[in-house]
């Protein structure tokens, strides 16, 4: 594959799209395909044939707002329908050309116009197992052009340049790692895509490879190149069938096409990549545990160092990044690193994609530049709490993360803000709860999810997420006292500072932080032993949580 | 060293085959072993002991680490699921939006824990963690099929028509 080639490849989608006067894109991603979308792609290819129309209708992935599905967009009016379904595809074709159908078009341009795709550029433009349509948007133009005129250490310099930072939580800076495993001494390298989206209310990943998977797959292959790894693993949930089988096709594709496999456009870099089922294990999102996996081992941590970059998979150096990182490295090689660090905040530059959900209107994936306000994200985009109710707070990170009451919805979102706010950015699970959420109630939720999702080899982590949870039980039954307020913190702190891996060292968080914002709660469940939000069943019988305490 | 020939397939269910050809083509490494039980348990549909040993004897695995693999995960099932299968999912945007209450519902319906299956072996009642489609909670998985914007009614009703078939 030369660059000519691929321009080749460009030109005649174009061409070929020119043919046709509107383009119809169906949203086929997980949320849109489970109200039928697939359906609804059907009738209205057959109401295209019986009209005469020069219109192509288009698979596409997720356009993002999933409350709104199933989504169709026509271009080039870039008009959004909402709602749609087969019934409706008559309508919808008879319309192009003329006036818009008004009964489904949705008006969401403060839902749109102030985010910035990235990532997400292509997610909803292109069909996710078409390389060809990944091509036409320059698609691989970054790796055949570094491949034809950079050296891997400008490549390196390029992304350190870029600031851009790990996506899956931590913050890492994605140059400097890439820098450590290239240094690495060893024949044979690997690369590792972090697809193990463990965190409940997140769909980033998900939708990434569902809608746009050769970004993912060409963000790994400029990696290698970087790094001089040969060989990539792409580590994705067994509960994501649609985007493994997504995956499949273009990683064929892409071998068929000659832009993996053995001397990857004529030169002496060769590189492919395999997928890997996780089977439903949250600790391994944790880069260790991840390897175990992979190795077919139960998904345990080991202690760092010896950091992966070092010694990873089968004790090989071993660069591994979440899928996000992976996403934006073709997108920060085409753009220049200097055009991508104006993008964001002092330290977090870029963009992050976050799960907008729970108790807001627009639920659905959101792109925003570092930088912007959570109130900006949560009333302007997300277009605020529905059904009058009043919002309390935003949860961030997953189990690993806080609760942000309003009074901080002012802080700018950025990997510093959110930690020191209690929080942390995670992989970008937003949830937002109003006035019927009970904090002390999610508290326990998150601890019960780390106390199941504990692999067991850590004490602290072990143990401690267990008794946690009985004492939360306890105060959610009404059984609670002062004293076991002193002793969440003081347990949370233990299990902060002695756990092994990530997973422990950040769990007690959502417990600390709800603590810290919304002690008034806790204090109401102890001492006049009501939920102020009516979620905990006080009469609950005391024996639930006695008997809790003898498993713990 | 005589070269390791791999143990016959315990028997001629064609099934069989489609898992030793997931072996085979890892080459009977021992990495290949949650790979294996995965093909395993989409031929099968769960994990009995006879696999599991098919499996560990054939990628040398010892026994006990392919009981831990098995167990570690919460994606390979050791029991029949029933003929039907409600899974609802309990991640934290459908828990926000009232999945424990459905929950509640099924058991209380069904008459069962989640994680079981009712007596006369027609529908099982699972709960999962997430299963990525939040923008449509609460979602509960009828048979696989997602289903968003779940209510209680919804939930019931499906269980009713598996009920009586």
């Amino acid at each position: 594959m030369k660059l000519e080639e691929l321009e080749q490849i460009a030109e005649s989608v174009r061409l070929e799209n020119a043919k046709f006067d509107h383009e119809v894109n169906v949203c086929m991603g997980t949320g849109c395909l489970s109200q039928h979308s697939d359906r609804l792609k059907e009738a209205l290819t057959a109401e295209v044939a019986a009209s005469g129309k020069q219109v192509l209708v288009r698979r596409t992935g997720c356009m993002g707002l999933c409350a709104a599905g199933p989504l169709v967009l026509v271009d080039p009016e870039e008009i959004l329908y909402q709602h749609v379904n087969a019934t409706h595809a008559h309508d919808v074709v008879a319309s192009l050309g003329g006036e818009p159908f008004a009964d489904l078009q949705c008006d969401l341009r403060e839902h749109f116009d102030q985010q910035v795709h990235v990532v997400l550029e292509n997610s909803g433009h292109i069909d996710p197992e078409r390389i060809e349509d990944y091509i036409a948007r320059d698609g691989y133009l970054a790796l055949v052009k570094i491949l034809a005129d950079m050296e891997p250490n400008d490549v390196i310099k390029e992304i350190t340049e870029s600031g851009l930072r790990g996506r899956g939580g931590g913050g890492y800076p994605t140059g400097l790692k890439w820098g450590t495993v290239a240094k690495a001494v060893g024949d044979i390298k690997y690369v590792i895509c972090n697809g193990d989206e463990g965190d409940p209310g997140a769909f980033m990943d998900r939708s990434v490879l569902e809608s746009d998977p050769q970004r993912v797959l060409e963000g790994m292959a400029i990696a290698a190149y970087a790094v001089g790894a040969s060989k990539g693993y792409i580590y994705v949930r067994a509960e994501y069938p649609l985007a493994v089988q997504r995956l499949q096709a273009c990683l064929r594709d892409a071998r068929r096409r000659g832009l993996l496999g053995n001397n990857i456009c004529n030169t002496p870099f060769s590189f492919d990549v395999e997928i890997r089922l996780g089977a439903g294990a949250f600790v391994c999102g944790e880069e260790t545990a991840l390897i175990a996996s992979i190795e077919g081992k139960r998904g345990q941590p080991k202690p760092r160092p010896p950091y992966p970059a070092v010694s990873g998979l089968w004790g090989k150096p071993t660069l591994i990044n979440n899928v996000e990182t992976f996403a934006n490295i073709a997108a920060i090689l085409r753009m220049g690193a200097k055009k991508f660090a104006e993008i964001g905040t002092g330290k977090s530059k870029g963009t992050k994609v976050f799960a907008l959900t729970g108790k807001i209107t627009n639920t659905g994936l959101v792109e925003v530049p570092m930088g912007m306000k959570l109130r900006q994200i949560i009333e302007g985009i997300g277009g605020g709490v529905p059904d009058g109710h009043k919002f309390k707070p935003v949860q961030t990170g997953g189990p690993s993360g806080g609760c942000i009451p309003e009074e901080l919805l002012d802080i700018e979102v950025s990997y510093e803000s959110l930690i020191q706010a209690g929080s942390m950015m995670g992989s970008g699970g937003m949830i937002v709860m109003d006035d019927t959420s009970c904090m002390v109630n999610v508290a326990r939720f998150f601890v019960e999810f780390c106390k199941t999702e504990s692999c067991g080899k850590c004490i602290p982590c072990r143990a401690g997420t267990a008794q946690m949870h009985t004492i939360l039980t306890r105060i959610c039954s009404g059984e609670g006292t002062m004293t076991d307020l002193d002793l969440l913190v003081d347990l949370g702190g233990t299990i902060k500072e002695t756990s092994l891996c990530g997973l422990g060292m950040s769990a007690p968080n959502p417990v600390l932080s709800t603590l810290r914002y919304f002690k008034n709660e806790y204090i109401e469940h102890i001492v006049n032993k009501r939920c102020p939000a009516g979620v905990c069943n006080m009469e609950a019988p005391a024996a639930v949580a006695k008997q809790l305490e003898v498993l713990a | 060293m005589p070269a390791f020939t791999p143990p016959p397939l315990p028997s001629d269910d064609k099934r069989w085959k489609i898992v030793n050809g997931t072996m085979r083509k890892n080459g009977f490494a021992r990495h290949a072993l949650i790979e294996t039980l995965h093909t395993v348990q989409s031929s099968f549909v769960y994990l009995d002991d006879d696999s599991i040993r098919f499996v560990a004897r054939s990628l040398r695995v010892p026994l006990s680490q392919a009981y831990g693999v098995v167990t570690f995960y919460h994606y390979f099932s050791l029991k029949p699921p029933g003929k039907h299968t409600m899974t609802i999912c309990t991640g934290t945007a459908c828990y926000i939006k009232g999945t424990d209450k459905l929950v509640a519902e099924a058991e209380k319906r069904l008459g069962i824990p989640q994680g079981q299956t009712t007596k006369d072996g027609k529908i099982s009642l699972m709960t999962a963690r997430c299963v990525g489609a939040c923008g449509r909670a609460p979602v509960v998985l009828a048979d696989g099929e997602v289903n968003g914007l779940m209510t209680g009614e919804q939930m019931l009703e499906q269980l009713e028509r598996w009920a009586v078939e």
